[in-house]
């Protein structure tokens, strides 16, 4: 019904505002281009992170997001894409 | 076996006086105080509310973001006079034998800024305990001459060293002593420390060793004045390359001066208070003086360690005229912590500095802000009060106590072939 379909708009503008926050976070922290930030780009292989870095980028997104992220689950936040995902289906 | 002789051949100065070793010499030698109101934070309700502050230094101008952000302000202010001595000594990097290069460096303290912070972050928390990986990394003492090893490759000796004001007089002495031994052909020596920060300032207040003189800062630190009421924290870094002479020579460095010798002593007696006879203050002049095969007569000039507090500055004089003699009325002795405030470790790199320019340009360098006689400093001595002097220099000594009763003295010379 009507009623109870999702409203892809708002998914996709909070998925955006996520995307954006967590790029401009990655910036900062790890001093790279906008145009580097791709959804594949790996934070260790592609835009020069080493493990402290990693460790802080989770740091970042827990303090922007306002949200736990479990040390098994950051584990398998890698990449630029696999934090936009995670954060989308746990920020609230 | 026969020891090398050490030389100076680069230098680099990031101070409250000037962020370069020349604006750091001009205001030397014109006497200019770099005492202000602190603007790092607001000091309102400090004791004192002032202090030798580095000015117009942005770490964006000589680091990217990224290593910026890793680093405590005494990394930063460590990595630009540092490289400011490497890029002044002319040492080829691309031929110089980097595993015979070291980096020796100096703190008091560590990242005390960087402490506050990432403290002050969790206690205002909810109790979860969320600090960020480059909290101890940051913080660490030992990480300034890691990170300046990394910038350049030099895979010599490197460590700091710790003794609190003396701390970057050990590190310059190490460095001397490896190079003489044969063990490196150059080392980066110096110092570096940012302690300007609410938990500096409110640590040294409770043990009443600043001056409190909020109304006029720049004569606050008046050292050997009858009325000095205690030392100016200041910051900064200071950054020298000692050099192997037969390395500098074939290599055809412009060489500074000469390190003769250096002495180091305890006073085994108090926590902080110095020794009220200055026994351990004779001890290291004695040992630095017969390092250096020197004779009291040989010294022109003496560096103090002068803080502007009324106990240290008295017993190092006494001390000094124990030693020297007849002749400590014939030295020039100058403070110029009277203008650079107290740089905690990174006084020694940053006096050493003073000394050695003193002796390339035949001025000594002024104690700023003396007004009043002090009856227990001999009016006989020559404390180059208010304004520079000419005199030529062949042999200096400049001296660092830190708390703990470490002392340090190096002894600088003309070099004269």
């Amino acid at each position: 019904m009507y009623f109870f379909a999702p409203d892809f708009n708002q998914i996709t503008r909070k998925m955006s505002e996520i995307a954006q926050k967590v790029t401009s976070i990655i910036i900062d922290k790890l001093g790279v281009e906008e145009s580097e930030v791709t959804a594949e780009a790996s934070f260790t292989n592609d835009l020069g992170a080493d493990s402290l870095d990693t460790v802080e980028l989770i740091m970042e997104f827990e303090k922007e997001f306002n949200i736990s992220i479990p040390d098994d689950q950051a584990e398998n936040i890698g990449t630029v894409g696999q934090a936009i995902t995670y954060l989308d289906a746990n920020v609230k | 076996m026969e020891l090398k002789r050490v030389v100076v051949t680069g230098i680099g100065a990031l101070t409250p006086l000037g962020n370069t070793k020349d604006e750091y010499w001009k205001a030397l030698a014109e006497g200019v105080s770099g005492a202000a109101r602190i603007t790092r934070f607001d000091a309102e309700k400090f004791k004192t509310q002032f202090a030798c502050e580095v000015k117009n230094f942005d770490p964006l101008d000589f680091l990217d973001r990224k290593e910026s952000r890793k680093m405590d302000l005494g990394t930063q202010f460590a990595m630009v006079a540092g490289d400011e001595a490497v890029v002044d000594s002319g040492l080829d990097l691309e031929k110089i034998d980097k595993n015979k290069v070291g980096v020796i460096w100096g703190s008091g303290i560590g990242g005390m800024i960087t402490f506050q912070n990432e403290y002050t972050g969790y206690v205002e928390g909810d109790g979860t305990p969320k600090f960020n990986p480059f909290f101890i990394p940051k913080m660490i003492s030992d990480i300034t001459p890691g990170m300046l090893s990394i910038k350049y490759g030099f895979r010599g000796p490197n460590y700091a060293t710790v003794s609190a004001c003396a701390s970057s007089n050990h590190a310059l002495m190490d460095a001397f002593t490896y190079i003489r031994l044969g063990k490196a052909i150059a080392i980066l020596a110096g110092g570096s420390e940012a302690g300007i920060c609410k938990a500096g300032v409110g640590g040294f207040n409770a043990m009443k060793a600043l001056s409190e003189r909020n109304d006029s800062p720049e004569i606050a630190s008046r050292p050997y004045d009858k009325d000095r009421d205690g030392f100016v924290l200041g910051e900064g870094a200071g950054g020298l390359i000692l050099e192997d002479l037969d390395h500098a020579k074939a290599r055809g460095a412009k060489i500074y001066a000469e390190v003769l010798g250096a002495g180091m002593s305890g006073d085994a007696y108090h926590m902080t208070a110095p020794h009220p006879e200055g026994l351990g203050i004779e001890l290291v002049l004695t040992n630095a003086l017969e390092d250096a095969h020197l004779k009291p007569e040989d010294v022109d000039y003496v560096n103090t360690h002068g803080t502007s507090t009324p106990l240290g500055d008295s017993g190092e004089i006494k001390a000094i005229q124990n030693i020297l003699g007849d002749h400590a009325s014939k030295v020039n002795i100058s403070s110029t912590k009277s203008m650079t405030g107290h740089l905690l470790g990174a006084a020694g790199a940053a006096e050493g500095i003073a000394t050695i320019l003193a002796i390339e340009k035949g001025i000594i360098p002024p104690t700023i802000n003396h007004f009043t006689d002090d009856p227990a400093i001999d009016p006989a001595l020559n404390l180059t009060f208010n304004k520079a002097q000419n005199r030529e220099v062949n042999v200096a000594i400049s001296n660092t106590f830190g708390f703990g009763g470490h002392n340090a003295s190096v002894i600088l010379g003309k070099y004269s072939g």
